[in-house]
């Protein structure tokens, strides 16, 4: 019925990419970095939204994984990036365990509201934690790799290139495989119909919470590749607007094909670099207009340019709607 | 003594002005059910349009209240203008998808406020600080305060009850107030919901502008207000409850509480006390304070 | 031999509205029992007490001898009560057969994050399901496409998957019309017997219910009427001014 990339020709995709940035310059290859780790984020979000909630708040499992890294790093003199990536999914996916269950019961704005909250409670804490540097925060060191340090930032860039694409890729593949398995299928049922599902004995919030763990541990690695990329981290990490454009990546992607992801994300970093260059300034406003052009026209997303929809094409005119003859209840 | 009145007055003069912003999203809740994230944007629209209005009658050596009365009449004009503009013109093409969605358009109405506001004004602070000075320094139980400051007390009293009345003794109001409780009602009864809309919104953003261009004499303008202000407004309204004006009166007062306690106890701690309250309201009433109705859900 | 559902003593009230007034009620393996009863009479409120989406006030509901009165839907449903509903609650945007596969999965403990939905085995099952129904051809079609009667079969489909102990039906053939409605609940009948001995099915067309039910129980203002045999029930009288509306 669906067809799809099998995994090996996805692993061999990953790996031709991660070879590719071997030809890439400078430039584009921190570019790409970013775009990876943005598309981690972004791809747990979009997980998430399957259920039918969008998160306004991954900053906080973002912040929680380059904070904790950041303080490994500076206390114990962990400076591995497979190590950092590992730490930043624990600390992400240990908030998201203990958040999620308790969050799972909420839907809608007030899901969205909630996680805002909470991403908010984590940035004042942070701004008020003189510690951990309060609101200007802190500088970790470089990166290793398998006990080899890369004084020459070319090598230094390629390797986080590398370990990002790859970790963002695999993470792709993972999510490839759960969207179409059959948890995956449940939790489009979720969005659609919660009560329904736990009247076959399903339970929507286990769905909701195991998505959201999914979502917060790939949070949580993207915080520690952030934080590697920019080797500085402050409460910017879990302020609101931070969350908000790893939510425009995902409304971009829409919720149907992992590839739209990455192209998202990566055509996000494009117009963010080139408006950043030539017209100063402008940057939100492009990503704005862009913004409500997905919502009017694409609304689900680029995704839905090349995945043809299961059955959206035809239209859902076939048959109006059932509404209730008679009162529902009692 | 003096200490804890040194708090209850920073804490309504910050509730005052944050009270008037608070009423405008809850408004606009109330009646088109979107939580609009770029209400931030629409103060500080209002506080920058002020701070050129102000230095222009400044520039013409006119006295500050010229420029006091010029700031709030050019913003209301202007305000309620974009607020008219923005509902025809674009939340009119989403009615009827998803709430989430709605709050999506509203944020990337924010992102492109964001960049209006940097390529009209600029990235440097700006100031319009004349109107500060308009009502001298007022002596209060022993505690020196800027006239200005405690003039927005009653202002935004005078406000909250202006709205009461309007929502609650007005025909217009009951108009409203039966768009807020039963839309399909209403629409059956005759009421061009279109036209409440509009005017409901346009009010939202006005309430916002006004509150920008009270503050205005008060702070400096730069980027990032709108977002600071999104983000306590959105903090007062889930405490008192989406939709109640009653409800952002004391989610107002309680922020504004929370703000100037923490400024003079827990200096930097004030987000962290104002959304840690919210969520606490979130977690165990999430309709909000001052919200009765429960039909949610399973 | 115990009733598979014993209810009795059953109250609740929404403010004034007396929806369930002392209902006591035991219902035997093997039954077709229908409930009649106008509009608020209190059927689908006594529908969705069983079935854990209202908490009755009072009085127990006893499942196999278990009390399920405060339990959830989800914890009655693994319990072994399903139920349809009078308005499909169905997932439009997926297809027939992606339906029952979500009611599949609900069947484990645990529901698997790799395996593909389609598995060969959860897919054959769907499809056996919608054979049942004569739906098969339409196993791919997402419900958004299908039409009102259909959504209604699949609806009961659904409530099929976990061979339930006892279903109920709330009125299965509600929007069917009148040429059309032994057909379906002929097919419904068939199609349930393989999974479900024991129905309750809510209904308002007096002639299905003298045709397919073995009991009747008549519903007025939250209480039992009348509680019998079909015709017994039909021909009494306070049925017949209340209920069914035959004497004026």
């Amino acid at each position: 019925m669906k067809k799809g990339l099998h995994p090996l020709v996805m692993i061999a995709l990953v790996a031709m990419v991660t070879l590719a940035g071997r030809a890439l310059p400078t430039w584009t290859l921190s570019l790409a970095t970013i775009a990876a780790s943005n598309a981690l984020i972004a791809l747990g979000i979009v997980v998430l939204a399957r259920t039918g909630n969008v998160s306004f708040g991954q900053g906080l499992f973002f912040a929680a994984g380059g904070y904790g890294v950041a303080l490994i790093a500076n206390t114990w003199g962990l400076t591995d990036a497979v190590a950092q990536v590992i730490v930043g999914a624990a600390c992400g996916g240990l908030l998201g365990l203990v958040i999620g269950p308790l969050i799972a019961r909420y839907s809608g704005i007030f899901f969205g509201m909630l996680t805002l909250a909470l991403s908010m409670v984590f940035y004042g804490a942070l701004v008020k934690s003189t510690a951990l540097g309060g609101s200007d925060g802190f500088n970790v060191g470089r990166p290793s790799l398998f006990g080899m340090s890369f004084t020459d930032p070319r090598e230094a860039d390629f390797m986080l290139y590398a370990v990002s694409v790859i970790v963002t890729g695999f993470a792709g593949i993972a999510a490839t495989i759960l969207f179409r398995s059959e948890f995956g299928l449940a939790s489009l049922a979720v969005r659609e119909n919660n009560l329904r599902v736990e009247y076959l004995g399903l339970s929507a919030n286990r769905i909701i919470s195991i998505n959201f763990l999914i979502a917060a541990i790939f949070a949580g690695a993207s915080g520690a590749f952030a934080l590697m990329a920019q080797r500085h981290i402050d409460p910017q990490f879990a302020y609101w607007t931070t969350s908000g454009e790893f939510v425009f990546v995902a409304v971009l992607a829409g919720n149907q094909s992992v590839a739209a992801v990455f192209v998202a994300s990566m055509a996000l970093e494009l117009v963010r670099s080139f408006s950043n260059l030539y017209l100063p300034n402008t940057w939100q406003l492009v990503l704005g207009v862009f913004l409500l052009g997905v919502i009017l026209f694409l609304p689900r997303g680029i995704g839905s340019l090349w995945i043809r929809d299961r059955h959206r094409r035809r239209h859902i005119s076939a048959t109006p709607p059932l509404t209730a003859e008679r009162g529902a209840a009692p | 003594m003096n200490f804890f009145l040194t708090i209850i007055l920073d804490g309504l003069i910050q509730a005052s002005w944050l009270f008037i912003v608070a009423l405008g999203l809850t408004l606009v809740f109330g009646v088109l059910k979107i939580l609009n994230i770029a209400h931030g944007s629409f103060y500080a629209l209002g506080a920058y349009i002020a701070a050129t209005v102000v230095t222009m009658v400044a520039a013409r050596s006119l006295p500050p209240s010229v420029g006091f009365v010029a700031m709030l009449i050019s913003v209301a004009l202007i305000a309620s203008a974009v607020g008219l503009l923005l509902e025809r013109g674009l939340l009119k093409m989403f009615y009827g998808r998803d709430e989430v969605v709605l709050l999506l358009v509203t944020y990337a109405v924010f992102l492109i406020l964001e960049d209006v506001t940097k390529l009209i004004w600029g990235v440097n602070p700006i100031y319009a600080t004349q109107p500060y000075e308009l009502f001298g320094n007022l002596e209060f139980a022993g505690l020196y305060y800027v006239g200005y400051d405690l003039v927005l007390i009653p202002i935004s009293a005078v406000i909250g009850f202006a709205i009461w009345f309007g929502l609650n003794r007005t025909v217009i109001g009951k108009i409203v107030l039966a768009v807020i409780h039963n839309e399909e009602m209403s629409v059956s009864m005759g009421v061009r919901v279109n036209r409440v809309y509009a005017v409901a919104f346009a009010f939202g953003v006005l309430l916002a502008a006004l509150a920008g261009a009270l503050t205005a004499p008060k702070i400096s303008m730069q980027p990032g207000l709108s977002s600071d202000v999104i983000i306590l407004s959105f903090a007062i309204v889930v405490i008192g409850g989406l939709g109640s004006v009653e409800g952002a009166a004391v989610g107002a007062i309680l922020v504004g509480l929370a703000r100037a306690a923490s400024v003079h106890l827990m200096p930097q701690a004030e987000l962290f006390m104002i959304y840690l309250i919210m969520a606490a309201v979130l977690m165990f009433r999430p309709e909000g304070l001052f919200k009765r109705e429960t039909a949610r859900r399973i | 031999m115990n009733p598979v559902l014993s209810v009795s003593r059953l109250e609740k009230r929404f403010g004034a509205v007396v929806a369930a007034d002392a209902l006591t009620l035991d219902i035997p393996a093997g039954q077709k029992i229908s409930l009649i009863g106008a509009n608020g009479a209190g059927k689908t409120t006594f529908v969705n007490m069983v079935t854990g989406y209202l908490k009755p006030d009072s009085g127990t509901i006893l499942l196999d001898g278990m009390d399920i009165g405060r339990r959830s839907p989800r914890s009655v449903a693994r319990l072994g009560i399903s139920r349809s509903f009078q308005i499909p609650q169905l997932f439009v945007e997926l297809t027939a057969a992606e339906n029952l596969t979500v009611a599949i999965s609900g069947i484990g403990t645990r529901m698997s994050l790799r395996a593909p939905a389609e598995a060969q085995g959860r897919r054959d099952k769907a499809v056996e399901l919608l054979q049942r129904f004569g739906l098969a051809d339409l196993a791919d079609r997402p419900i958004s496409e299908l039409a009102g009667g259909v959504r209604k079969l699949i609806d009961i489909a659904m409530a099929l998957v976990r061979r339930p102990k006892l279903l109920l039906l709330d009125e299965p053939t509600s929007g069917v019309s009148a040429e059309e409605k032994f057909t379906t609940m002929d097919r419904v009948i068939h199609a349930v017997a393989p999974d479900a001995a024991t129905i309750v099915f809510v209904e308002h067309d007096m002639e299905i219910v003298s045709r397919y039910a073995d009991r009747v129980v008549a519903f007025y203002q939250g209480r039992i009427l009348a509680d019998g045999l079909p015709a017994d029930v039909l021909n009494n009288l306070e049925v017949r001014r209340y209920v069914t509306g035959g004497v004026r």
